[in-house]
């Protein structure tokens, strides 16, 4: 099992008291599976997805990658976790805006040591970003900045994608286009899929679908 | 409406309290700093006034001589006695202790009203206490504190009296300054008779001279108050920075609210003029605070100011403060024009906002490309103007002109320049994070770059003067070790001591150099003429600086005469210039000497000569020549022998500390102004990062999302922060040579009259990268430590919220 | 700026004496040792009123004044010397008093008064022997200017010096204040005055009194009263009243013409003022009952200028009066101690 979640319950706290955003869920996610998450806003689904992410620690709960418990890891064995097994792909602000294209496609896997030119290139290729390489994000548009998350996320060749909403921002041509070069890409990695989006019609395109409500799954 | 309106735009400061002691502070410091140095220059100023006005002088015309050397008093009987009403008046220098004083003395009875400065009668005075020796000596209630302990006449208190004044009877001025029936003037009643006989007539050899509007020594000073100005405008600007760096955070975070309030109805006009009172209450808090602050500063420093005139100018200030309603003014006045010009385009572009213009976080930190080239050529064309006047301009404001855009010039190009050396930083980097740490540091360039043009200010500043000072130490000490060159240095009481000291000493000693000295008026400026006789003293030591051949031979034999730099350079006078001594003697200059620290040009020609010209000249001084090791029995010797007080017997060391004291306190100023611009420059790049921090957050979450801690993350923005001081530093250098430079070769040569030769201090500059890089570390320490203890989900709203 | 002994106004001659010299009964004057000065006294003056006429047919009034102060009873050369010099002039019109005032010290050759000849002098005004062989006051040039006047007199006496009180000793209160005091009351004057430049050919009579003395007035005498009359019979009166919160103490002396004086004993004479008036802010009187039955004097003053206040440091009252009544003629009055509440 690449991923699970067990009995995973987690609270913020709010000036009227800790409120409760899951309440004991479990999950297990395959190698190579993809699996949508839905439900409505404030229903959890990008705090699960952050616990996944390695990007936030749940109050109670485990969250086991590879049967390792990755809520009881400290600050830097999160962010080695993060960086050589995650591949991230949020709805806006993915990129960093003071590098070019190319070396915020190439970011996260030079940072996991773990960089590959020619895989890089055929990414760059695939998401049709080879004329873009040397501009900056902010010269790009919004399908053109996901595509660019996307590649990065892949560039990396992680086990896990997790994607929150990645084609939020993005008219419904756009972000089919950017969801089957994400799907087709993830196929080929072999990689595992975790998609939170309150779209069915999207949702219908992963091979499982999870519904989360009220803080527990469905 | 308006109140709930203004409560809401108010709320802010309230959840922000350190952006707003941010404003307050970068606002009070600016205003503090210029403040300062209104005051001390007004109390400086108001000094001088009373100077010129002591006696009227400043309304009522005098009778003189042309070269104002002193003249007989039977010329004051005299013209009294043809019908002219005149005063006379005897004035001079004498030293008490360690205190010199100038003496002014004055017949009270034939004084006219608009010259009555003191009632004589007073019941603590007399007229013939007053009249009679010992006499009295009327001076300020500081100068007596000054005067403390030392033997002089009676003192009486006379707050209206310049410091280092004292007033006294002309009879009793004249035995103290041993000129026995001289006068240095004669005032003129405003009153005159109808038919006067021509002054011609009477008086020959005196000419009519008009009330001294302004003082010489205004003149003289006003270059050291241009410097203060110029500092203290400097430093306001650097505090500029800050108000503008918080203003605009500040405006930046509360565009929702103004959407906002907009949207509920508050009309444009209204949401324009809150804000611009809100400013102007700030500005106005600030501006006293500031002024306030500045007094204390001024307090602080004011006596090393007055040291430093004294030493400079031998310009008297008094050391205590007055409150000044034009400091006050202008101190809240320059605390609300600077706020609101540093708040002027952000209220102009609220002011012509679209109601509903999209809440994009456009930084402002996106300055194109395009903004900062232009910029760079607006500094290089003032470089270039800065340049052309090291050629062509002459006169101290052409100098500070120069400088002054130079500083400008340098500031502007600062960014382009750094902008270049993250780029060569990025490319020569290989790791994937140092890459992204350059181009991130380049793209936190123009928010940074107030900030960091404000420490290039104020690191060149230091640098600058640093090296100017220290150049100014190493030539004056080594002028010192020529220039007192005899082990020991007398001086006597009276005509008659001084013959009996010096034949005394004829025989116990190597060689009696005499230093006797005439006042004369040369070239329309005091110059004192000394006498040399002939001794190797002069030849080994005497600093020169330019000479014919044979100098000293002569000057010995009456056939040349040397001058000091300031005299030469104020006279136009160079090798071979004929000058012509009062007394009727022309000559030529034969060497020109250096002579740092003194306020007065100098002349130096053979002791016989100072006979035959100024049979009145002062003869009580001299040099000693004897075996070191024989000093101390010699010097105790000598006041035994002689009675003579501590204080007029004094070696060669002693003579070396002191000059070398009042050398230090006349820097003081200038580095305690230098310390205050670094410490405001720190908090503009501390008030920067701040506002920074804010708006970084969406650029450092992606990092820390793809794998990088909150402690890397933090320990990169403290090593960025370095990095930017660090390469401002390194411009800095370049930038403070060239001020250094500017004040060694064009502004003190302007103010002073003497020119230095530069020296570098490389030690000096590490000093100055460890405060810059400390105050850089100090400054993104804050910023830092408050990312670190980030909670994640901060972070993750980046990604989620619609902003 | 005024002199210590004077500032007080006239009150301060009443200042205690110590260590001066006081005047003492009996001691001849000599002359011409006693025309110089007396600097062992505290005070002295050379004092000169003018009755004079001009060639325009308008009466006119000079006064020409030495005042020497002695801060100490020594003279020393230079500027320590503690004698003070100040001299008072004036020309008085029908229209306008004109004045001035001088100020010196001792010791520096500025002001002083001298002997063989006879020079007494402040700044550019002066009083000069002309006399050869004779008294040296006999004949005198005398020169003063201020602002908008001048004046140059030669004065030569018709007459002897007259000695006032007992030969010279005159006596100013009950208690026994006293002075040295002579006159010379009969110069014949020629000469000229100018005013606002205006020159005017004059002549007419002048009196001359020198007087010194340490402590002039009693404690409680507030100033006084002081008449000098040429009479048109040739005859002349001094007579002076010191005031006091009683009766005060008046002093006289009858001049004949040949010169020989007759004093008379104290209260003889007798003052009453007849016609007040405000001057320069000073209540004085300007007409008055002058009184000596033993010689049957009874006459009224006129002042031909009733504002001739002497507006100097220490003022006071001083002006040509005519005189009408059993013995007509002209002369001066003066009147010290008239400052009122505003007294200094």
């Amino acid at each position: 099992m690449l991923l699970e979640l067990r009995n995973v319950s987690k609270s913020y706290p709010t000036g009227e008291g800790k409120l409760p955003v899951l309440r004991g869920v479990s999950l297990m996610l395959e190698a190579g599976e993809s699996l949508a998450l839905t439900g409505e806003s404030g229903s959890g689904k990008s705090t699960l997805l952050h616990l996944a992410g390695g990007l936030d620690q749940p109050d109670t709960g485990e969250v086991l990658v590879d049967g390792r418990d990755i809520a009881r890891l400290g600050d830097k064995d999160l962010a080695a976790y993060r960086r050589s097994t995650v591949g991230l792909v949020f709805q806006q602000f993915n990129l960093i805006p003071s590098i070019d294209v190319a070396a915020n496609l190439a970011f996260q896997a030079r940072l996991a040591g773990r960089y590959d030119a020619a895989w890089n290139a055929t990414l760059a290729d695939r998401l049709g970003l080879s004329k873009f390489l040397s501009r900056f994000p902010e010269q790009l548009s919004g399908g053109q900045q996901q595509r660019v998350a996307i590649g990065r996320a892949l560039a990396v060749k992680p086990r896990l994608i997790l994607a929150d909403e990645p084609t939020g921002n993005l008219d419904e041509e756009t972000g089919d286009a950017v969801l089957d070069l994400m799907l087709s890409l993830q196929v080929e990695a072999g990689a595992a899929l975790l998609m939170v989006t309150h779209s069915l019609r999207l949702a219908g395109r992963m091979q499982r679908r999870l519904h989360l409500s009220g803080g527990r799954l469905s | 409406m308006a109140w709930q309106a203004f409560k809401v735009l108010l709320s802010h400061w309230r959840r922000r309290p350190v952006q707003l002691a941010m404003l307050l502070l970068g606002l009070a410091l600016a205003t503090a700093l210029w403040s300062a140095v209104q005051a001390i220059n007004g109390e400086a100023r108001a000094s001088y006034a009373r100077a010129a006005a002591v006696l009227g002088q400043d309304r009522l015309d005098a009778l003189a001589r042309a070269d104002g050397g002193r003249f007989p008093q039977s010329e004051f009987i005299a013209l009294s006695k043809a019908g002219w009403r005149v005063t006379p008046v005897l004035e001079g220098e004498k030293r008490f202790g360690p205190e010199r004083l100038r003496i002014i003395g004055i017949d009270p009875l034939t004084l006219p009203p608009a010259a009555a400065q003191v009632d004589v009668m007073r019941d603590d005075i007399g007229l013939l206490s007053f009249i009679t020796p010992p006499g009295i000596l009327l001076v300020s209630g500081e100068t007596a504190e000054r005067l403390r302990g030392v033997v002089t006449p009676p003192l009486r208190i006379n707050d209206t009296l310049p410091p280092g004044t004292a007033l006294t009877d002309i009879g009793i001025a004249q035995s103290l300054l041993e000129a026995p029936g001289e006068v240095s003037r004669l005032m003129i009643w405003p009153e005159q008779l109808s038919a006067l006989p021509p002054l011609d007539a009477v008086a020959p050899d005196l000419i009519r001279r008009a009330p001294v509007i302004e003082s010489d020594l205004s003149r003289l000073t006003d270059s050291f108050h241009l410097n203060l100005t110029a500092f203290g405008l400097l430093a306001f600007a650097v505090g500029l920075f800050i108000v503008h760096s918080a203003i605009g955070l500040a405006f930046e975070q509360r565009r929702p609210v103004f959407r906002t309030l907009r949207s509920l109805g508050v009309p444009l006009r209204m949401l324009v003029f809150l804000l611009g009172a809100e400013l102007l209450s700030f500005s106005i808090l600030a501006g006293l605070a500031g002024v306030a602050l500045g007094y204390g500063v001024a307090w602080a420093l004011l006596p090393d100011v007055a040291a430093s005139l004294e030493g400079l100018y031998g310009a008297e200030v008094a050391g205590t403060l007055t409150i000044r309603p034009s400091v006050w003014g202008l101190g809240l006045a320059i605390a609300v024009a600077g706020t609101m010009v540093s708040a002027g385009t952000r209220l102009w572009r609220i002011a012509t906002m679209p109601l509903l213009a999209p809440a994009r976080p456009r930084a402002w930190s996106l300055a194109s490309e395009r903004a900062l080239r232009l910029q760079a050529l607006g500094g290089a064309a003032l470089l270039g103007v800065s340049a052309l006047l090291v050629t062509a301009g002459t006169g101290l404001v052409a100098g500070f002109i120069m400088l002054g855009a130079m500083l400008l010039g340098a500031a502007l190009l600062l960014p382009l320049v750094l902008s270049l050396f993250l780029k060569l930083g990025g490319r020569a980097a290989k790791g994937v994070v140092v890459q992204w740490f350059w181009a991130d540091t380049r793209q936190q360039l123009p928010g940074l770059s107030l900030a960091l043009m404000a420490l290039l200010l104020a690191l060149a500043a230091n640098a600058g003067v640093g090296t100017m000072v220290e150049s100014f130490r190493l030539t004056f000490v080594g002028w010192l070790d020529q220039r007192l060159a005899s082990e020991l240095y007398v001086t006597t009481r009276s005509l008659e001591e001084s013959g009996k000291v010096r034949s005394w000493l004829e025989t116990r000693s190597d060689a009696v150099l005499p230093i006797w000295h005439a006042d004369v008026q040369l070239v329309g400026q005091p110059v004192q003429i000394y006498g040399v006789t002939d001794h190797t003293t002069y030849r080994d030591h005497w600093p020169l600086l330019e000479a014919v051949p044979d100098v000293w031979g002569l000057v010995v034999r009456g056939e040349g005469a040397l001058a000091n730099e300031q005299l030469a350079r104020r006279g136009g006078l160079g090798l071979g210039d004929q000058v012509n001594l009062p007394g009727g003697r022309s000559m030529a200059i034969a060497g020109v000497f250096s002579d740092y620290g003194n306020p007065k040009g100098q002349l130096i020609i053979g002791n016989h000569l100072l006979d035959e010209l100024y049979p009145d000249a002062s003869r009580l001084r001299y040099a000693v020549r004897v075996a070191p090791q024989k000093v101390p029995e010699l010097a105790a010797d000598l006041r035994t022998t002689f009675g003579l007080p501590q204080g007029n017997v004094v070696d060669q060391a002693a003579v070396k500390a002191f000059s070398l004291r009042i050398f230090e306190r006349t820097f003081a100023v200038t580095a305690a102004l230098n310390v205050l611009t670094l410490g405001v420059a720190a908090l503009a790049i501390f008030a920067s990062l701040l506002t920074l921090a804010g708006m970084r957050l969406s650029q450092l979450a992606p990092a820390w999302a793809m794998g990088l801690t909150l402690g890397n993350l933090a320990g990169l923005e403290i090593l960025r922060s370095v990095a930017l001081a660090a390469f401002t530093f390194v411009a800095a250098i370049p930038v403070g040579l060239a001020l250094a430079w500017i004040l060694l070769a064009v502004i003190n040569v302007e103010a002073f009259g003497w020119r230095l030769p530069m020296h570098v201090f490389p030690l000096e500059w590490l000093r100055l990268f460890v405060l810059a890089v400390a105050s850089a570390i100090i400054a993104a320490l804050l910023p830092a430590l408050h990312l670190m203890r980030l909670a994640p989900a901060r972070l993750l709203k980046v990604f989620a919220d619609e902003r | 700026m005024s002199v210590p002994a004077l500032a007080q106004g006239f009150a301060g001659l009443g200042s205690d004496a110590t260590g001066f010299a006081v005047p003492q009964r009996g001691v001849e004057l000599s002359f011409p040792r006693d025309h110089g000065a007396h600097p062992d006294y505290r005070i002295e003056w050379w004092y000169l009123t003018a009755n004079l006429t001009g060639e325009d047919g308008q009466d006119y009034g000079a006064q020409w004044t030495l005042f020497r102060a002695a801060l100490a009873p020594v003279e020393k050369q230079g500027w320590e010397d503690p004698q003070i010099w100040m001299g008072h002039a004036a020309i008085t019109t029908v229209e306008k008093h004109y004045s001035a005032e001088r100020m010196a010290r001792g010791g520096i050759g500025q002001a002083g008064v001298k002997l063989s000849p006879f020079l007494a002098r402040i700044d550019d005004w002066h009083m000069t022997s002309r006399a050869a062989g004779a008294d040296e006051i006999s004949a005198l040039d005398v020169a003063a200017a201020g602002d908008g006047f001048s004046y140059a007199l030669k004065l030569d006496a018709q007459g002897p010096l007259v000695p006032q009180g007992d030969l010279g000793y005159s006596v100013k209160s009950a208690e026994g204040q006293a002075s040295y005091y002579y006159s010379q009351p009969f110069y014949k004057v020629e000469g000229a005055i100018t005013i606002d430049g205006r020159r005017i050919k004059v002549s007419g009579q002048a009196w001359f009194d020198h007087e010194w003395s340490s402590q002039p007035l009693s404690a409680g005498q507030t100033g006084w009263d002081w008449f000098s009359f040429h009479f048109a019979s040739g005859e002349k009166l001094m007579g002076f009243r010191l005031r006091d919160d009683g009766e005060g103490y008046t002093s006289a002396t009858w001049i004949n013409a040949d010169g020989r004086a007759e004093p008379q004993p104290p209260g003889a004479l007798r003052v009453t003022p007849l016609e007040w008036q405000d001057v320069s802010g000073h209540r004085v009187p300007v007409r008055w009952r002058v009184w000596l039955p033993a010689k049957g004097v009874d006459v009224t003053t006129r002042a031909l200028n009733p504002a001739a206040w002497m507006d100097t440091q220490i003022s006071y009252w001083e002006g040509p009066v005519a005189i009408e009544g059993s013995h007509p003629g002209r002369g001066y009055v003066e009147m010290t101690g008239y400052n009122g509440v505003s007294s200094r």
